[in-house]
C-alpha cells in the first residue's frame, strides 16, 4: 500500500509446553482412573444424603438384583484366587487351575455351587450369557447352614482378606426379604458393620442434617 | 514459532539480500495436540469423579443367641415410634412399641413426601420427647427411638429411604426389626379402615 513498514510481531506462540503439561496430566489421570468393574446386572441404587465415599480397596460387593438374584465380589486379583482355592477345599468342588484362573481374573459369581465348575470353565462371553439367567447365589436366613452359600463365599472372602468391607448394593425395587436375608446372614456371620450402596442427593433445607451441614 | 514454515525463504525472513538455501522449519503447529490433550483430561477428570458411589454405613444391633431377654434394653413407650413399611411404598406409624394388644395404638399412614410425609412425623415426635425431657418427665438419658418393622412387601427403597429419614432428622436411636404378625393386622385394619387396599 506504499505506507512504512510497521515491525510485526507473530501471533503464535509456541505450544510445546502446553502441550508437555496438557499430556502430563492427561498421564496422571489415565493412571489414576479406574474404571468401574464390570456388572453382571444393571442395579439403580436408591438416594440418600450420605456422603461417605466407597474404598477403593478391600471391598466385598454384594449385587442385589430387582428379582433378588445375588451376585458376589470382591475386589484384589491375588485375594479372588485365594478365596477360590480356599472355596474349593472346603466344598470340595474339584476345580483345575485354568478354572480358578478364570475366578481370579473374572468379575462377579452368580450362580450355586454345584454350577460354579462349568460356568468357570466357559468363555467370559459365555459367562456373561449365563448371567442373564443365572439363579444368583443361594442364600438363606440362617447363616451357618449347608444351604446358605452366600454365608460360606463371606466367611471364606473374610478368611482370605479379613480387612474386607461389605457393601450391599441392591436395586431399589428389590423386595425387602431378600435384601433382609443378607442382612441376616451377616448378623448370623458376627458382621453387624456393613456399607449400602446409593446415590446422592441433596440434603432437604429446614431439617436437622441441613443446619448441621451449614455449620 | 510453532508452525510449519512452508514459506520460500524469501519474504520477511529473509533479510536484506542474504541469500539462504530453502530451509524447512522441523517447527510442527502443536495447536490441535493441545485442544486433544485437554479434550481428554476433561474426559478423564469427569469419569474419576463421577464413578465413585457413595455410602450409607449402617450398623446393626450386636446380636447373640443365647442373650437373656433381662440384658436386653427396655425402651419406654414415651419416647417411641413404630414404622411400619409396607407396600406401594405406603408408611404406617403409630407412637409407643405397640405391645400390648389389648389397646391397640392409632395406626396413620403416610408416605415419604417431601411434605405433610413421614419427615414431619418424625420432627414431631422428637419435638415432643424434648419437651418432655425438659419439663422433666423424661430423664436426659432418654432419647427418642424409632422401630423400623419393613414389611414383606416393601422393598429396599423404603428402608433405604427410611434410613435416610433418620440421618436428615438427626435420629440417634433406631432399630430394624421384624415385622410381628400384630404389626400386620395393624396395617390390615388400616387399610380396611381407609376403604379397600
Amino acid at each position: 500500500m506504499g505506507h512504512a513498514k510497521l515491525p510485526r510481531k507473530s501471533t503464535n506462540i509456541d505450544m510445546t509446553a502446553m502441550c508437555d503439561v496438557a499430556f502430563l496430566l492427561l498421564t496422571f489421570f489415565m493412571l489414576a482412573t479406574k474404571f468401574k468393574p464390570e456388572e453382571p446386572v444393571v442395579v439403580k441404587t436408591p438416594s440418600s444424603i450420605s456422603s461417605i465415599m466407597l474404598p477403593d480397596n478391600d471391598v466385598m460387593l454384594l449385587t442385589v438384583d430387582t428379582k433378588g438374584r445375588i451376585f458376589f465380589a470382591i475386589d484384589n486379583k491375588l485375594k479372588r484366587k485365594a478365596l477360590i482355592e480356599d472355596i474349593n477345599s472346603a466344598k470340595g468342588l474339584n476345580l483345575t487351575e485354568s478354572e480358578m484362573n478364570s475366578f481370579a481374573i473374572g468379575a462377579s459369581i452368580g450362580v450355586p455351587l454345584n454350577q460354579l465348575k462349568s460356568y468357570l470353565s466357559s468363555t467370559p462371553e459365555q459367562q456373561k450369557n449365563i448371567d442373564v439367567s443365572a439363579p444368583g447365589v443361594p442364600t438363606d436366613t440362617v447363616a451357618t447352614s449347608q444351604a446358605n452359600e452366600l454365608g460360606a463365599w463371606i466367611t471364606s472372602g473374610r478368611m482370605t482378606n479379613p480387612k474386607l468391607r461389605v457393601c450391599i448394593k441392591a436395586d431399589g425395587d428389590a423386595s425387602y426379604p431378600n435384601v433382609s436375608k443378607i442382612v441376616k446372614t451377616l448378623e448370623g456371620l458376627k458382621v453387624f458393620k456393613f456399607n449400602l450402596i446409593t446415590n446422592l442427593k441433596a440434603i432437604p433445607p429446614g431439617t436437622a442434617a441441613y443446619a448441621e451441614a451449614k455449620h | 514459532m510453532a508452525e510449519m514454515d512452508t514459506s520460500s525463504g524469501g519474504g520477511h525472513k529473509g533479510g536484506s539480500g542474504v541469500k539462504k538455501p530453502k530451509k524447512l522449519s522441523t517447527r510442527i503447529d502443536l495447536t490441535p495436540m493441545v485442544d486433544l490433550g485437554f479434550l481428554l483430561i476433561t474426559f478423564f477428570m469427569f469419569t474419576t469423579t463421577l464413578a465413585k458411589p457413595k455410602t450409607m454405613e449402617i450398623n446393626m444391633p450386636y446380636k447373640d443367641p443365647n442373650m437373656k431377654d433381662e440384658e436386653k434394653n427396655k425402651i419406654k413407650n414415651s419416647v417411641a415410634l413404630t414404622i411400619l413399611l409396607s407396600k406401594s411404598h405406603r408408611v404406617y406409624y403409630y407412637e409407643g412399641i405397640g405391645e400390648d394388644p389389648t389397646k391397640p395404638p392409632e395406626v396413620k399412614v403416610t408416605y415419604f413426601s417431601q411434605k405433610n410425609g413421614i419427615r414431619d412425623e418424625i420432627i414431631a415426635k422428637k419435638k415432643f420427647v424434648d419437651g418432655m425431657k425438659a419439663s422433666g418427665q423424661l430423664t436426659a438419658k432418654d432419647q427418642m427411638t424409632v422401630l423400623i418393622k419393613p414389611d414383606s412387601t416393601s422393598t429396599y427403597s423404603d428402608l433405604v429411604n427410611i434410613l435416610d429419614e433418620m440421618n436428615i432428622n438427626d435420629v440417634k436411636v433406631y432399630a430394624i426389626i421384624d415385622i410381628s404378625q400384630v404389626d400386620r393386622d395393624f396395617i390390615k385394619a388400616t387399610e380396611v379402615a381407609n376403604g379397600g387396599n
